[in-house]
């Protein structure tokens, strides 16, 4: 192992524009828009052939005949066939966590070159046979004699035919993530009308920066897509106000299908390095992934919000790097909901969240608004969930490489489970 | 798209009825594969008055590995072996009286010449003499040059070269195009050559080897066909396409290992973009391909400003815009680069409904033969090429009946493919092609439009 770590290098990074559940890429697998994905980043960075240290990525809501998803991308995609790949699932933080792993791989000198990302359909969702019949199913596999299968066979039941879905809820508290982030943005007193201005800031960002061609080296079009269909460029607060609450119960309820992450298809990938891999094969160094953080909340019986966990994961992240919140050209903090960015950024100013649940002194305090998601995040682009983590890496390293050398950048995503990853990019 | 009415006239059937009826009998052409001989046959040499090109022209096609005869063994004995090529010295033309000459040393040889034959005519250019009567007699070739193309039969071709004086060295890579299958789809052209100081030892199949080369439009059609014959010949292929085209243009860059670059030509910041990319990906760049272009036909009377500014946007301001930030850019531009606008028929002959799109494609030549001498100082190049009727999904979607004469009016009656544009393209790009500087070549089976 080497001696000395070194930081590794974002060299870029492509994904699919994002698509509406059940719409554009209603009939694309999770394989089939990686592979995509894949194919896309080689064709920008000229890697047919080439033999990529680790490719390493997830999907959230899997096959199980997906168990090796990535590999089989890498096999069906121009990359050599020689390049190793593993599958890993964090929920939404699927995709920073890849990119992570890969860049700790390369950080210990272990790989020199690496690609980190995630897939997610929610159209092709894999649905699963019933509970009651798969045990039924299991006892006839397994049974030896024509009387052993008669008497499985006689256990199946006309109901066992519905299949399982899966849900996009809390298998502990049986709550939709809407739900949880509702009672969140109530605890946090997140105003309906802030969350609207955040979703609208979104999608005018997302436009504007589509309009002036930022993503050009950043999505490749896929199925007749080119950008972002749940992108609004007209949105305005106006029209957001007229939309009736989806999520959250009765008066005080300020969650819509708006300012809320609807389901999505996609993925995205980034291409991580060395330094030297990249001067060597004439690629530009867009920045350099600094750190990373996890962290986890008790949303179950510990009373935080499921979605808090990123509020915890940051200030650990800064004092092991001696920042503090505002030593940031660029923050990325992951709209799964309007209210979560929000409720987040409300928290690190709370002197009292700061001192009793963070243990500081002093509260983090706020952030300059106007560095926050610059060219729209989550609630423009969609959100599927694997593929989240890509899309905000590449974009934030680029805008970094844009801004000039010594920019940082910092990204926060909430995940499933009560979880957090954040890291810190810097040009 | 296959051709089924030159399949149909290629077939036992087929054969006989369309001779038996006089009706058009287009042959299958003869087309540049790696590995290729240069011709299927032997190259007849001759001259017309006392030319100084006939020893220099047999040892660059001995040196191609082509067997040379003379006119005298070739002329009276019956049965002997068809030429592949005829080829044809008029430096030597004082007057109209030594033209007679060529008259006696073509039309036996031409009479031998193989299916996808060449003639081929060097001579000096009309320009370059204070006597009116060498000067007619040089023109002259221009007449019997393309009177020959429009003779021959059977997929041959016949174009003419110019060599001024002191341009003798610059000849090599012109006259191997024109007798190889590269050339298939070009016929009735008259190329003027200039002197060059030419690198030698290119390899003939890699002629492109370890050049950067980008193409403009690469995502599909055209562009697709330059970009793979680019690669095949050697270069590393930066394939540019509008965003919208991405998924297309990714497919291209894989297949041809190079890369995709998704870039608005038309944008404000597309030259400085592409600079960037050039120096920071490449270090510099040696062959640009400006294909990209779009049409938005309509009568003049009823033309939108739309219609008229977006291709005047497309299909010239980004060749001007890019190629000046290019040239603008310091040592980003490879001192023998090779730069390579993609014309049209229409921008030479006109055609109802493409004002816009023809002016656009006019517009080209005259930017092309203005840049000339600036490109010559550097020791690099640029040239257009105005293809005709070219086989491509855009003319599947015409009429039929439209199609099918639009095919046909030409010396070859048939269309062409994009792979001949391509390889006309691809020639113009090789380092050897350096004498070749300002041209139009049209790439289009001598069309009768605009000839």
């Amino acid at each position: 192992m080497a001696a000395q770590t070194r930081q590794a290098a974002i060299v870029g990074g492509n994904r699919i524009p994002f698509a509406r559940s059940n719409g554009a890429y209603a009939r694309a697998s999770n394989q089939d828009m990686l592979t995509a994905t894949l194919d896309g980043l080689v064709a920008r960075f000229g890697l047919q052939g080439e033999q990529v240290g680790e490719v390493v990525a997830g999907a959230v809501l899997k096959h199980s005949r997906d168990f090796n998803l990535t590999r089989e991308a890498v096999l069906g995609s121009r990359l050599s066939a020689a390049t190793p790949a593993y599958d890993v699932q964090q929920a939404c933080g699927t995709g920073l966590e890849a990119a992570v792993l890969v860049a700790n791989k390369i950080a210990l000198g272990q790989i020199e070159s690496g690609i980190a990302g995630g897939a997610d359909t929610t159209s092709d969702a894999p649905l699963a046979v019933n509970e009651d019949l798969r045990r039924v199913l299991i006892s006839l596999n397994s049974a030896k004699t024509l009387q052993q299968r008669l008497k499985a066979l006689a256990g199946i039941r006309p109901g066992q035919l519905l299949p399982e879905i899966p849900r996009n809820a809390e298998p502990r508290t049986g709550l939709a993530m809407g739900d949880h982030a509702a009672i969140t943005a109530k605890e946090w007193e997140i105003g309906r009308e802030e969350q609207d201005e955040l979703t609208v800031r979104s999608h005018q960002n997302m436009a504007a920066a589509y309009d002036r061609g930022f993503f050009d080296d950043l999505v490749t079009p896929y199925l007749g897509l080119s950008r972002d269909n749940n992108l609004r460029p007209d949105s305005s607060v106006e029209k957001l106000a007229k939309l009736k609450p989806v999520f959250g119960k009765g008066e005080g309820a300020t969650m819509t299908a708006a300012n809320s992450t609807p389901l999505t298809d996609g993925a995205s990938a980034v291409l991580l390095a060395s330094d030297e891999w990249a001067a060597e094969r004439g690629l530009p160094v867009l920045a350099h992934l600094v750190d990373a953080q996890t962290a986890a909340v008790d949303y179950v019986h510990g009373g935080e919000g499921l979605l808090m966990a990123p509020a915890y994961a940051v200030p650990v992240m800064l004092a092991r790097n001696g920042l503090t919140l505002q030593d940031f050209d660029f923050y990325e903090i992951h709209e799964a909901f309007a209210s979560t960015v929000l409720a987040t950024m409300k928290a690190w100013e709370d002197p009292a969240f700061c001192k009793e649940k963070l243990g500081l002194d002093a509260p983090l305090g706020s952030i300059d608004r106007s560095k926050l998601n610059v060219y729209g995040s989550s609630l423009a682009a969609g959100h599927p969930f694997a593929a989240t983590g890509g899309r905000i890496v590449a974009s934030l390293a680029k805008t970094l490489h844009q801004a000039g050398p010594g920019k940082r950048g910092l990204i926060s995503i909430c995940a499933a489970g009560g979880q957090g990853v954040v890291a810190i990019l810097e040009s | 798209m296959s051709d089924w009415y030159r399949d149909f006239a290629n077939s036992g059937v087929g054969n006989t009825i369309t001779k038996q009826l006089g009706l058009p009998r287009p042959a299958v052409l003869r087309r540049y594969e790696p590995g290729q001989p240069l011709l299927p046959g032997p190259v007849v040499i001759g001259s017309a008055g006392e030319g100084r090109l006939r020893d220099e022209v047999t040892r660059l096609l001995r040196d191609a590995g082509v067997t040379v005869v003379s006119p005298v063994a070739a002329d009276g004995s019956s049965g002997g072996e068809r030429f592949g090529a005829v080829v044809l010295d008029a430096t030597g033309l004082t007057g109209p009286a030594d033209l007679a000459g060529a008259h006696d040393f073509l039309a036996p040889a031409i009479k031998r010449l193989r299916a996808s034959g060449r003639v081929l005519v060097l001579a000096d250019p009309p320009g370059g003499t204070t006597s009116p009567a060498q000067a007619a007699a040089r023109q002259a070739l221009d007449g019997l040059v393309r009177s020959i193309g429009k003779e021959l039969l059977d997929g041959s071709t016949a174009n003419l070269v110019h060599v001024p004086l002191g341009a003798e060295g610059a000849l090599g890579s012109p006259l191997r195009f024109f007798l190889s299958g590269r050339s298939a789809y070009v016929d009735g052209q008259v190329l003027t050559l200039a002197a060059a100081d030419l690198p030698g030892g290119e390899d003939a199949d890699r002629p492109l080897a370890g050049k950067v080369a980008v193409v403009t439009g690469a995502a599909r059609g055209i562009g697709a066909a330059i970009a793979k014959v680019l690669a095949r010949d050697g270069a590393h292929v930066v394939a540019v396409d509008v965003p919208m085209a991405g998924e297309q243009l990714a497919g291209v860059a894989n297949e041809i290992n190079g890369t995709a670059l998704q870039l608005d030509i038309t944008a404000a910041d597309a030259p400085a973009r592409l600079v960037e990319h050039l120096r920071e990906r490449h270090g510099g760049v040696d062959v640009v391909v400006h294909n990209a272009g779009i049409t938005r036909d309509k009568l003049l009377v009823n033309m939108d400003a739309a219609r008229w500014n977006s291709v005047m946007a497309v299909n010239l301001q980004a060749q001007l815009d890019i190629t000046a930030a290019l040239l603008a850019a310091d040592g980003l531009l490879k001192p023998d680069a090779r730069v390579v606008c993609v014309s049209s028929q229409s921008g030479i002959a006109g055609n109802r409904g493409q004002t816009n799109y023809a002016a656009s494609k006019a517009g080209i030549i005259g930017m092309v033969r203005s840049w000339a001498p600036e490109f010559a100082e550097r020791g690099a190049t640029i040239n257009a090429v105005a293809p005709g009727f070219i086989v491509t999904e855009m003319t599947a979607k015409m009429p039929f009946g439209t199609r099918e004469v639009g095919s046909r009016i030409n010396s070859l009656q048939q269309g062409g493919l994009p792979v001949d544009v391509a390889e006309t393209i691809a020639w113009l790009a090789q380092p050897g092609s350096g004498g070749v500087n300002g041209q139009v070549v049209r790439v289009c089976g001598q069309s009768m439009l605009g000839a």
